[in-house]
């Protein structure tokens, strides 16, 4: 067998180090010299039927707690780094989660953390995101690049607001926001497989045109006639028979508005689309090499022409989420940059929708958390609190995720010899 | 398969790269389509497999006349095609690449993986491939790379395979495995269509050869024809085909290595404590099989690479260079021919003035103060283009316009007409027409005859027993034996393949 060369590689100390660093931290400052008080973290809701008791503990007590967890999972890491091993995504995983847990003990000390209404919020805020990564990714897997997702989701939000209101019923709107951010992402298809132009370029152009356009209708339209125009209201929220009664896991998964329910089966799809048939095999070749796409008889526009726009259509039920599955109305520019997150996070999840969407979800839970620790403590400066998953985020990409590697011909137009 | 193609025109604006050719391929027969770079053959190729759509002319399959608008069309109807630059996704497994486009499926277009690796498996030991159906691309080595193209051409059933330069990026033994698979593939049945311009290659393997000039057939041969004779139909003219040199007269030892180890990108020892020396009015060969340690060491001695250990000491002319920087090498008095001259010897966007001056753009002939003399660098450039025999209609003109050949020479000529003791030239003539090959080997014995140290580091073995006084075989990072280059083809390929005597 011809096997493959065997490659040596030095795994470092890296991560152990940052683990222990981390550690450090928290047994100091969320422990030894973290704030007195008990803290109840609330596993049912006070709503809930089947009441479970809350878990109370002291929050420096924890803090301590936490930062001896965290020297136990660095030492792990050491002996393995020792032996030339890599360490298990498992401890990182676990790693964060101790992390987070002895920052919200820290933040509600003499108070209580809710969290199912934390995780619920986060996977809510997360969708518009999760919905663009994922736009993303469709296109960028077939070597487009994407930068009008801000675009888009503008838009989808704009047209469910829009049409949800006019025609009093939330399918219109979720089909007419989907159809148009297609519709735009046609635009950006057509302008680079057949035009050949700059994608980055045609993408900035694509935004700055949505945001002149909803702007301009906000102030000329639904300012004016906003009862008739710009109320929608939210869609109900579908409660899932037994599996909603599960604790923590029922209320954050299982009741919510339809746009949570599509976005959590849409990432799985996704990705059984990409890596296990026949339509994602030929796209990911399409995006890694066209020209031998081509010559096994591939059609390489027509492949990424329907990606793109198909990416485009999810975008737009992200848009959707924003009005209709969850503000109740269109507001200017209210994307406010989930687009530009969404970039970052497909970056972040390797193009990986799975991965991806687990990114955003820490988008969308350092967003609640600011909101949070606003109310349950309102001492603390939250610009920094905010900071905290973001610099978690850098060091968990620089240490552990390892080297990211972009579709081969990302941004390069296919032009036949 | 009996596959006819029948007055083929192909022009790209106003040049015409095919011209009325016509070409028969018996079913079963192995038919070399010999060319220098530039004679049209790819092109010919490319119509054949509905890349290109000729202008006039047609194509007939067993008398049946074909009509390919794309290259689906010309799998389908049998041909398969093996480019020169292989068409597979470094980051897809073998399996997958064998399977893209008429992929195995099951319930939902879900990629019957099982399926796809059964066929690979089966055509692989059919013909004793040896590939393993899970190995990304990416991590094979060029040959086997070449193999997996090979099986994506036979699992679509192709009757007529045609190999493109099939033998340029492999290494000798590589090519000895390659050609026994294509005798192997035309017993049982497939017509092979040879694309080559190495005429040892033509001899050992052809049934018939079809030689083309300047996109024009100009005549066709049996293998048993005299290689003088095929050389001369291929290149219009008379072609020495043996390097003409004097003894060599010796100088003082220019360079002087010893106890170097080198590290590869990979981190794993590449060049693996070699020591030697070469003296002024020398070609020192560097033979072996590639991927051996040549290149590191070749960018270790200009300084792009560090030595590992304590050990390591390099001496030009007396003088140590072991831990200076490229420039401090360069001034020193060393030539460097890359061997991968689209990558490292030139920047193909600049002109051939521009490339001229890579190395010399400070202090030099080419500059006044901190700013180029444009005059001189125009008086300059057409004197290097004179003089090192560029074909090019101006030396403004753009480098990646060039064909291989004359990118060659504008290389030889940057680093041959520096002041240098030192030449290294690594793999001076891939990819290169005969012609050109010509030429530069005549480069290369002019410098050494000029008194200066040669360092020779080339994988081809007729390149190295025609120039070399002495030739250092390189196996595993090590130099395995320092020999006469009146060594037999036999001594010297055990020696590459790691055995000492």
């Amino acid at each position: 067998m011809t096997t493959p060369k065997e490659i040596e590689v030095k795994v470092g100390f890296k991560s152990p180090l940052v683990m222990g660093s981390i550690g450090v931290l928290t047994l100091v400052f969320l422990g030894l010299l973290g704030r007195d008080g008990m803290v109840a973290f609330e596993i049912s809701r006070r709503t809930d039927s089947l009441q479970l008791p809350t878990l109370d503990i002291d929050s420096s007590l924890l803090g301590i707690l936490s930062g001896l967890a965290m020297f136990a999972l660095a030492g792990f890491s050491l002996s393995r780094a020792i032996k030339n091993l890599k360490t298990p995504t498992w401890v990182s995983i676990v790693f964060g989660a101790v992390g987070v847990t002895a920052l919200l003990g820290w933040l509600a000390a003499e108070a209580s953390v809710p969290i199912a209404f934390i995780a619920g919020t986060a996977l809510v805020l997360a969708v518009p995101i999760i919905l663009g990564a994922m736009a993303g990714i469709m296109s960028e897997r077939v070597g487009i690049t994407n930068i009008a997702i801000e675009g888009q989701l503008l838009t989808g939000a704009f047209m469910a607001a829009v049409v949800s209101s006019i025609t009093d019923n939330f399918l219109f709107g979720i089909i007419a926001a989907m159809v148009t951010s297609a519709l735009l992402s046609m635009i950006l298809a057509i302008f680079s497989i057949k035009f050949l132009a700059q994608q980055i370029i045609v993408g900035v152009v694509l935004n700055v045109l949505v945001i002149g356009i909803t702007n301009f209708l906000y102030q000329q339209w639904l300012t004016e006639d906003a009862q008739s125009v710009n109320f929608p209201g939210t869609m109900d929220i579908i409660k899932i028979p037994v599996l909603s009664d599960i604790p923590i896991l029922g209320p954050v998964f299982f009741e919510n508005r339809i746009t949570v329910f599509l976005a959590i089966l849409i990432v799985p799809t996704i990705w059984f689309v990409l890596f296990k048939t026949r339509m994602g095999l030929r796209a990911r070749a399409v995006g890694e090499h066209p020209l031998a796409a081509d010559t096994v008889g591939i059609n390489v526009g027509r492949t990424r022409f329907w990606w793109v726009t198909i990416g485009g259509s999810i975008a737009g039920l992200g848009g959707a989420a924003l009005t209709i599955g969850n503000a109740g109305a269109f507001g200017r520019e209210m994307s406010g940059g989930f687009g530009f997150i969404a970039l970052a996070v497909v970056i972040l999840g390797r193009w990986n929708p799975i991965y991806a969407a687990l990114a955003a979800l820490l988008f969308g839970f350092s967003i609640i958390l600011r909101v949070w620790a606003n109310q349950v403590s309102p001492g603390i400066p939250t610009d920094f609190i905010t900071m905290v998953p973001y610099v978690v985020t850098i060091i968990a990409v620089v240490g552990f995720v390892g080297k990211s590697r972009p579709p081969k011909a990302l941004a390069v137009p296919y032009v036949k010899g | 398969m009996k596959l006819e193609l029948r007055g083929i025109t192909k022009r790209f604006g106003a040049v015409t790269a095919n011209e009325d050719i016509d070409l028969v391929i018996e079913p079963g027969e192995i038919h070399a389509l010999l060319g220098e770079n530039g004679a049209g053959k790819s092109t010919l190729m490319n119509v054949l497999y509905g890349l290109y759509t000729a202008d006039e002319g047609h194509i007939e399959i067993d008398g049946v006349k074909q009509n390919f608008s794309g290259p689906g069309d010309a799998m389908a109807a049998g041909i398969g095609m093996v480019h020169q630059h292989f068409m597979l996704i470094p980051v897809f497994t073998v399996a997958e690449n064998v399977a893209l486009g008429h992929e195995p499926t099951k319930a939902f277009g879900v990629i019957d993986l099982v399926q796809a690796k059964k066929q690979v498996l089966e055509i692989s030991e059919r013909f004793g491939f040896n590939i393993d159906p899970d190995a990304l691309i990416e991590d094979l080595p060029v040959g086997a790379q070449q193999r997996v193209e090979i099986i994506k051409a036979l699992s679509r059933e192709a009757k007529i395979l045609v190999l493109d330069e099939p033998t340029a990026v492999l290494t000798p033994q590589e090519t000895d495995e390659l050609m026994e698979i294509m005798r192997q593939l035309a017993k049982s049945g497939t017509s092979i269509v040879f694309i080559t311009h190495k005429l040892r290659e033509v001899k050992a393997v052809a049934d018939r050869i079809t030689v083309i000039r300047l996109g024009k057939v100009v005549g066709s041969a049996k293998p048993d024809a005299e290689t003088s004779e095929l050389a001369s139909l291929m290149v219009g003219r008379e072609v020495m085909l043996t390097v003409n040199k004097k003894p060599a007269a010796l100088g003082d030892v220019v360079i002087e290595v010893e106890h170097v180890s080198v590290l590869d990108d990979r981190s794993q020892k590449a060049v693996n404590d070699v020591s030697f020396e070469v003296r002024g009015g020398e070609i020192l060969a560097l033979a072996g099989v590639q991927g051996n340690g040549q290149t590191e060491l070749a960018e270790f001695l200009l300084g792009l690479r560090k030595p590992l250990g304590q050990k390591a000491k390099v001496n030009l002319n007396g003088k140590e260079i072991t831990n200076k920087s490229v420039r401090e090498v360069l001034e020193s008095g060393v030539g460097f021919i890359p061997e991968d001259r689209q990558s490292d010897g030139l920047v193909s966007e600049f002109t051939i003035a521009e490339n001229l001056m890579l190395n010399s753009s400070y202090k030099s002939r080419f500059t006044k103060g901190l700013n180029i003399n444009f005059v001189a660098r125009k008086r300059i450039a057409k004197e290097l283009v004179e003089q090192f025999d560029v074909r090019t209609p101006s030396a403004e003109t753009v480098a990646h316009k060039l064909s291989g050949g004359n990118q060659q020479k504008v290389v030889v000529a940057r680093e041959m007409s520096r002041e240098v003791s030192l030449l290294i030239a690594s793999q001076p003539t891939r990819g290169v027409d005969v012609g050109s090959i010509e030429f530069i080997h005549e480069q290369i014995i002019a410098a050494r005859d000029a008194g200066k140290a040669v360092i020779l580091i080339s994988s081809e073995l007729d390149e190295v027993l025609a120039l070399a006084d002495r030739i250092a075989v390189m196996y595993r990072g090590k130099i395995v034996g320092i020999v006469e280059p009146n060594t037999s083809r036999e001594d010297l390929g055990k020696l590459m393949a790691g055995v000492t005597a």
